[in-house]
């Protein structure tokens, strides 16, 4: 009878010593590490945002955002396909990430101090430069935001939206109601019904609704003040640093890509190019892929599959009617600059 | 425990309790103590799991926060709230919005729901029909999907402010709510308040010499007539007193939307009619049951004694009605006001609304679910302590 008590006890005493040591982490990269014994990469997306997050009719996943998570799947495992998408809302992307449901978040998601220290996130760089704006029905016949005292304004919770909405009032000295609806379908769906007399989120944001939301797109005009800055960008969990390496680079490889006019017709051909930088990118000199950890063939797979950066967005973010703009590559004016992949 | 073991084992006759799993007393400590054991170290491990984890993921914690400027707008407040105020007092605003919906739920939930219940008891074919088909189709449903539909009415079926209704002069329908005046702020109004609160203590007072008196010499007094009276007459006078001041405070169409009187929105209007529509519908059964369980000879008797309709429903059937009632009425009581919390989904800034944002804006997404747990546990528990006692006092008393 001890014997058994004592056997109970001992088990006892190796199940708490265990414990706590699962919870401890490697020197490398665990995500990766997981990622890999997992097959596939779990990526937090927007399933509603056209152009950045949505999926089609027969459940593919397509956008800016999403071409990220492709990429990055076809960094690690050569196949772009290899990923799984969990649709998350404003509110819920944060702790998806955090807990780690997902690896990855890219879910056109503003790069702010506190969301890079208190949230612990690390933001790995800028997919997309964008700016907060309003939409508002034609028929009212408003010509600025500044004519917008008293308005009932729809906005998502927990965004960067809702606080430079208080705070553009707040220096204006006008005044709004805001209706707060955590789902965006629902939100845009008050808008449409007039609940609202502006919505407002994101220009890109806007452009997207008004492209595939509105009935007659010509019936709402997007207000011309563009009220902040929204730097967007994927996200990784804090304390993991060379995973944050990994998806950094991907999203410069993309750029670098570009700027080198490697695309995805033409990278075959470009393999057996002799341009230092070009052979660099692609795998066939430097090893690279092996300092992050993964095959030198990282940046030919991610062109070869998803494509650079520019065609990424001609094919995501042009159909919306936006221009690149200040998302053009640095040497045409734009804010996109790779550090050199050396 | 000496008295147990002893009858266990025949030689074990010492009183000694023996280290043994087969010693009923050391198996039923053992036993104790390893559950508790269990259960203490999940616990522990839990927390200190967690509190690991946030360190190494460089996560703040803490209730700092709520000392920090929110910096977001709040689209109903009870009090005054601006961008400018704390995380605080933004769920204090979420407290009492959610205070709100439930009070009001439960009273118009109760009337509604005790209409109904007597109502399929009607003899009328038509009345008892209609209000079994009401029970039927609302219990049946899920109330998110009746919250969609609510709110989805409201918001589609009326027009924008500018062409709203004008229901009657100065009530106004239109998909940003219901509009109506209200008497202009005036200080009398707080004076009114305390003639209300007057009547009401003297209200008690008459109704505890009315029942003297009865009993002293039987004569009645119309008990409810007088308070009526004193509710109402008392708040008069001194509005009277004070001058009486009629300027009402219109809503009138400026801009995008109506300013001034006082607003009911469709967030939640939709919110407050799924809550008391669903609700009732349970306490409609609820009614009906306690009415069905007191037995048919009771009402025999009082008439029997003489008692007429009114006084024979006050004394015989009600009491005896309510002891059945009170008990789950109760739990339908905690029901609503936790089901207040899907008031997120359609965008009544409730607790849990704006608990969320918070907790999104700051990552202290642990502290953030304790207070919403603290919250609906204390307004919980507040319900059911109230509703204990109120039981306990019409319970069947034996002597």
């Amino acid at each position: 009878m001890k014997t058994k008590a004592l056997l109970f006890a001992s088990a006892f005493v190796a199940v708490a010593a265990s414990l706590p040591a699962m919870a401890q982490q490697t020197a490398t990269s665990p995500t990766l590490d997981a990622i890999k014994a997992r097959g596939f990469l779990q990526c937090g997306a927007n399933g509603n945002v056209a152009g950045f997050g949505l999926p089609n009719a027969q459940g593919v996943w397509a956008g800016l955002d999403v071409d990220v998570c492709r990429a990055v799947a076809a960094a690690i495992f050569g196949d772009a396909t290899k990923v799984r998408y969990t649709a998350l809302t404003a509110q819920q992307r944060f702790t998806a990430l955090q807990s780690g449901e997902v690896d990855l978040l890219v879910r056109n998601t503003t790069w702010t101090l506190s969301r890079d220290t208190s949230l612990g996130l690390e933001f790995t760089g800028v997919n997309f430069y964008d700016g907060q704006g309003f939409m508002v029905k034609k028929s009212l016949n408003v010509k600025s935001a500044k004519e917008l005292n008293g308005a009932t304004i729809c906005v998502q919770p927990g965004t960067t939206t809702e606080l430079n909405l208080a705070d553009y009032f707040r220096a204006n000295n006008i005044r709004f109601t805001p209706v707060v609806i955590e789902r965006e379908e629902e939100n845009v769906a008050a808008y449409l019904a007039g609940r609202c007399d502006a919505y407002t989120t994101d220009i890109s944001g806007l452009a997207s609704v008004r492209a595939s939301r509105t009935p007659v797109p010509a019936d709402h005009v997007i207000l011309p003040e563009v009220i902040s800055k929204e730097p967007l960008g994927p996200s990784v969990r804090h304390g993991d640093a060379r995973w944050g390496d990994i998806v950094r680079w991907v999203h410069y490889a993309m750029l670098e890509a570009e700027e080198s006019g490697i695309t995805s017709a033409n990278v075959d051909s470009l393999m057996t190019s002799t341009n230092p930088n070009t052979q660099r990118v692609l795998g066939v000199t430097g090893g690279m892929g092996a300092m992050l950890g993964l095959d030198n063939k990282w940046a030919y797979n991610i062109i070869k599959q998803v494509g650079n950066y520019a065609e990424s967005f001609e094919r995501n973010i042009t159909p919306l009617g936006i221009e690149r703009g200040v998302n053009n590559l640095w040497t045409k004016g734009g804010l996109m600059y790779s550090p050199p992949i050396r | 425990m000496a008295g147990q073991s002893a009858g266990s084992g025949g030689r074990n006759d010492d009183n000694a309790m023996r280290f043994s799993l087969s010693d009923p007393t050391f198996r039923a400590i053992f036993w104790q103590v390893v559950v508790v054991g269990i259960v203490g170290f999940c616990g522990w491990w839990l927390i200190s799991n967690t509190l690991t984890n946030l360190a190494t993921r460089g996560f703040t914690t803490g209730w700092a926060f709520l000392s920090r400027e929110a910096g977001f707008a709040i689209g109903e407040t009870m009090i005054e709230y601006g961008p400018q105020d704390t995380y605080g007092r933004a769920v204090l605003v979420g407290i009492l919005n959610t205070l709100r919906v439930a009070v009001i739920g439960i009273v118009l939930a109760t009337i509604l729901g005790t209409l109904i219940g007597i109502g399929r008891l009607s003899k009328n074919v038509l009345v008892a029909g209609v209000c079994s088909t009401y029970v039927e189709f609302i219990r049946n449903l899920p109330l998110l999907v009746q919250l969609f539909f609510w709110w989805a009415m409201f918001q589609d079926s009326l027009p924008g402010p500018r062409q709203a209704i004008e229901a009657l002069p100065g009530v106004f329908l239109s998909n940003r709510g219901v509009k109506i005046p209200v008497p202009a702020d005036h200080w009398i109004h707080a004076w009114m308040g305390v003639a209300f609160l007057a009547a009401i203590v003297a209200s008690y007072f008459m109704a505890r010499w009315a029942r003297v008196r009865q009993a002293a010499t039987g004569e009645q007094f119309p008990v409810l007539l007088a308070t009526i009276g004193l509710l109402a007459g008392g708040p008069l006078v001194v509005w009277l007193i004070g001058g009486a001041p009629v300027t009402m405070d219109w809503p009138v169409l400026r801009g995008f939307n109506f300013q001034g009187g006082l607003t009911m929105t469709p967030e939640f209007a939709a919110l407050l009619v799924g809550l008391v529509t669903y609700t009732a519908g349970f306490i409609a059964e609820i009614v009906r049951a306690g009415i069905l369980a007191v037995p048919n000879g009771q009402t025999e008797a009082a008439s029997a004694l003489g008692l007429r309709r009114g006084p024979m429903l006050q004394l015989v059937i009600l009491p005896q009605a309510l002891r059945v009632i009170i008990p789950p009425m109760t739990s339908q009581f905690l029901n609503l006001t936790k089901n207040s919390s899907l008031a997120v989904a359609i965008g009544y800034p409730d607790l849990v609304s704006i608990v969320n944002t918070t907790l999104n804006q700051t990552g202290q997404a642990i502290e953030g679910i304790a207070m919403i747990m603290a919250a609906y546990l204390t307004v919980s528990l507040s319900i059911s302590v109230l509703m204990n006692w109120y039981n306990k006092r019409i319970a069947f008393k034996e002597r």
